[in-house]
């Protein structure tokens, strides 16, 4: 078991040192001069130009400015963004942000989805079933931003139940309403697979057993089907849970939430070379790790799982 | 403060007009339960505003802020030698008395007894050696060329003072200008001119976090720059100035979107916002009533031609040219239709806000739709060179755009037959570059937003021979003639009467397309009053009071 953690991680030094080198030529080949867009419509004069670039060193050749970069990591220096902040000061402020954020929302449709599908799955074919087959079909079919901007307007303008914008230090009273809209992505999902897990399971000898032995549905249900059939949605729930970590950058513009999504968008516009690989770099560190941690899980929820050299 | 406004703006990229219609739908049926708070409580002179704002784009230091999100919040921290009014006329607010004989040489008398926020005075040399830090070259900052007209002015080599900058004593110091320039009195009240106390030299990064300045307002605490969140402003009791504030403080929310920040304005949780997002231009007046703002702004929007574009030379055929493409554009449907009515067709180069701005200059007839005559033109053109090949009009499709460049490719197209369409670039950054490298083969977008309110500002960096911004490489004589005259003029009238005649060379020959001033669309809460937008498109948060 060691071995393999080892193993894994181990693997992932190659994986991180390709992905920064890749982002930062593609950041690096983004057409336009970002410090050309920093004077609007205005143009500056070439000396100033000139030494702006030194500044940065965007005077340098690629691959000079990438071992720079990379040089600096070393040193714990991830760069600085244009407005002067270190670029782990940008870090280190925005990913608990959208860390609560993906929790939140991985609870909402985890607990959301599993009663929903279990429910579901026990009354196969009934009322409940099919309302909730045709309320998930709607939400897998609407785009987030329209989930959003019309929660938004419902419960943040119309309604007043939450506030329309996340606060200053995102507060987990203002995450409430964007964690259930990114919530409401995979909430369908975790249904559909929960129900179609537990229809499964419950055809299955040691379910028949339990029940030939006279044990009550209150047993049977929670400790036989539930737990057995939670092998599938757990695995998927922590594979989300790496998602909503990265791919939150629409319902973060939306609702202004000071997380990684916006801050990384705002940093791809303005061609902040540093910002951009730094946030990548992190994410795809914290995909790795998901991963690896998603691995473990199926050994310990599945004991016929093992992991061998 | 610069350009921005008009392309350079950095927003999420919109997301469905679905989206919007859903809302709309849901609107119409919730609009019931809409919950209106009542508010009786008086005026409070300690309470605290909100206004949208965006994250600055670099450190809060005046000489390297050049963009409208570090701007409003240094405009409120500091006090310059003069601020503008609402209607842009400049009233000394450090300065007690700005004198000059020959518009070179200007004399500046400070009142004496003005603090920073930490207790120290405001000297003479708070401004002296700020403007020498500024254009000092080793110091790389984003606004030096506002001081090259200075005399001693080096771009390249780094030098620590000006030698036109003068301290005389501690109230009094003397500008030597490289030439006159009459409006140098009126730049003064841009951010660039504010003064630094002693300590921001000590450590400029450090500063830039966390500014002291000797405006209305100061910061709230040490930590009140709070990244990408907002920065929090507190009224300043020592400034003695004009501007002083009613209220308590100023917190400035910063939004990635507009959209967020006109939701923010609708829930009740910010009290201004100066720019209503495009996707509500619609329905905005319905929403806000009364409170809702579209007032003319000191932004001005062209194309410009190159004059190395084939068939556009500085020549009889290029001139026929370019009066027809301005013919041939219906600016009134266009800012009726695609702006609702947030731009006002342009009748001169300069902003309806501005003293000096006409509508009644010689030659402007060239801006009004005529097809028939533009038709005319046209062909007189081809009698000299016959046209072929497409017209195009780059632009950055990051930005709000390509509406209106369809709307005036199709208007062309339509009147004159010729094949005319966008040109669009990814990314602001990709477009100016291809711009200012004059690798660019179309006419291009261009706009103007002015750093301070005159003429003068509108017309010498676009136009005149070798100018900063001129991207279209326009060079006239005559036009240069007459600009530096009108520089040199100590009366501010016979100035602008210059600067007006300069504007009718520039009709004549169209080195740009006037297309259209664009308003300030905005609005506030019911929870203030006393909003008023300035000349700058900025509320001017100090007359503002809440309940």
């Amino acid at each position: 078991m060691a071995g393999y953690i080892l193993r894994r991680l181990l693997q992932a030094i190659p994986v991180l040192l390709g992905t920064t080198f890749l982002i930062y030529f593609m950041v690096f080949a983004m057409p336009g001069d970002p410090l050309l867009a920093l004077f609007g419509d205005k143009t500056p004069s070439p000396a100033l130009l000139e030494s702006l670039r030194q500044q940065y060193h965007l005077d340098q050749p690629f691959i000079i400015q990438y071992f720079l970069y990379l040089g600096g990591i070393f040193h714990g220096d991830f760069g600085t963004s244009f407005s002067g902040e270190p670029v782990a000061d940008i870090l280190a402020r925005t990913f608990p942000v959208t860390i609560r954020l993906a929790i939140m929302a991985l609870i909402i449709e985890f607990v959301g989805g599993v009663l929903i599908g279990l429910v579901s799955g026990l009354r196969k074919g009934k009322l409940f079933d099919a309302s909730a087959l045709v309320v998930s079909l709607i939400f897998i079919s609407l785009p987030i931003f329209v989930i959003a901007f019309v929660a938004q307007f419902i419960f943040g303008i119309q309604l007043g139940w939450a506030r329309t914008t996340v606060s200053s230090g995102a507060p987990i009273q203002d995450l409430i309403l964007p964690a259930f809209v990114l919530a409401s992505i995979t909430f369908a999902q975790i249904v559909r697979l929960t129900r179609a897990s537990v229809i499964e399971t419950q055809s299955l000898d040691f379910v028949r057993t339990a029940y030939g032995k006279g044990l009550s549905r209150r047993r049977i249900i929670p400790v036989h089907i539930l737990r057995n059939s939670l092998i599938p949605v757990v695995t998927y729930a922590a594979t989300d849970f790496g998602v909503l970590l990265v791919g939150a950058t629409v319902t973060e513009g939306i609702f202004n939430v000071p997380g990684v999504g916006r801050t990384l968008y705002q940093a791809i516009v303005r061609g902040e070379g540093p910002t951009v690989v730094s946030f990548v770099t992190v994410m795809v560190l914290i995909y790795l790790v998901v991963n690896l941690v998603v691995d473990l899980l199926y050994g310990l929820l599945d004991p016929r799982i093992r992991y061998v050299k | 403060m610069p350009a921005f406004c008009t392309g350079g703006k950095l927003k999420i990229r919109r997301y469905g007009i679905g989206a919007i219609a859903l809302v709309a739908a849901s609107a119409l049926a919730l609009s019931g339960c809409a919950s209106g708070s009542s508010t009786s409580t008086s005026a409070s002179s300690s309470a605290v505003i909100t206004a949208n704002g965006s994250e600055p784009q670099n450190p809060l230091i005046p000489t390297n802020t050049n963009e409208t999100g570090g701007g409003k919040i240094l405009d409120s921290l500091f006090a310059g030698l003069v601020y503008y009014d609402a209607t842009g006329k400049p009233v000394n607010d450090v300065a007690d008395s700005i004198t000059t004989d020959d518009a070179q040489t200007y004399t500046i008398k400070i009142k004496s007894g003005e603090k920073f926020t930490n207790g120290d005075p405001v000297t003479s040399s708070s401004f002296v050696d700020a403007w020498n830090y500024g254009a000092n070259a080793a110091n790389t900052q984003l606004n030096q060329s506002w001081f090259s007209i200075i005399q001693g002015f080096d771009e390249t080599n780094p030098q620590t003072s000006l030698s036109g900058l003068k301290v005389v004593d501690d109230t009094t110091f003397t500008v030597t200008l490289t030439e006159p320039l009459s409006d140098f009195p009126l730049r003064l009240g841009y951010s660039a001119y504010y003064p630094l106390p002693k300590e921001a030299f000590d450590d400029m990064a450090a500063y830039g976090q966390n500014p002291i300045g000797n405006g209305p307002y100061k910061l709230a605490s040490a930590d009140a720059w709070k990244h990408n969140e907002q920065i929090s402003l507190v009224a300043n009791s020592d400034y003695t100035g004009g501007r002083k504030p009613v209220n308590g403080g100023v917190t400035f929310k910063f939004y990635a979107s507009e959209d967020a920040a006109y939701a923010d304005l609708l829930g009740g949780n910010l009290d201004i916002l100066d720019s209503i997002p495009a996707a509500s231009l619609a329905n905005y007046k319905a929403d806000l009533g009364d409170r809702a703002v579209n007032q003319p702004a000191a932004i001005f929007q062209s194309f410009t031609i190159p004059a190395s574009l084939a068939h556009f030379g500085n020549n009889q055929e290029g001139q026929l040219r370019r009066a027809a493409l301005s013919m041939a554009i219906n600016r009134p449907e266009i800012t009726k239709v695609i702006f609702q009515d947030t731009r006002t067709p342009a009748s001169d180069f300069t902003s309806p806000v501005i003293d000096g701005w006409s509508d009644s200059l010689t030659g402007a007839d060239v801006l009004t739709y005529n097809p028939d005559k533009a038709k005319a033109l046209w062909a007189q053109a081809d009698a000299i060179s016959p046209w072929s090949g497409t017209f195009q009009i780059g632009y950055n499709s990051d930005s709000s755009h390509q509406v209106w460049v369809d709307a005036v490719s199709n208007s062309i197209k339509n009147t004159l037959g010729i094949d005319a369409s966008g040109a669009p670039y990814p990314t602001f950054a990709e477009f100016r570059t291809a711009v200012t490298s004059g690798a660019i083969t179309t006419a291009f977008r261009t706009g103007w937003q002015a750093d301070y309110p005159g003429l003068y500002n509108f017309l010498q960096p676009l136009y005149a021979t070798n100018a900063s911004s001129n991207d279209g490489k326009y060079s006239s004589a005559e036009f240069d003639k007459i600009l530096a005259q009108g520089a040199s003029e100590t009366d501010a009238a016979a100035a602008n009467s210059d600067f007006q005649k300069a504007q009718e060379v520039l009709l004549k020959d169209l080195p740009a397309i006037p297309l259209w001033y664009a308003n300030v669309t905005g609005g506030y809460a019911d929870t203030v009053s006393n909003v008023q937008f300035g000349w700058n498109s900025v509320p001017l948060y100090y007359e503002v009071t809440k309940s």
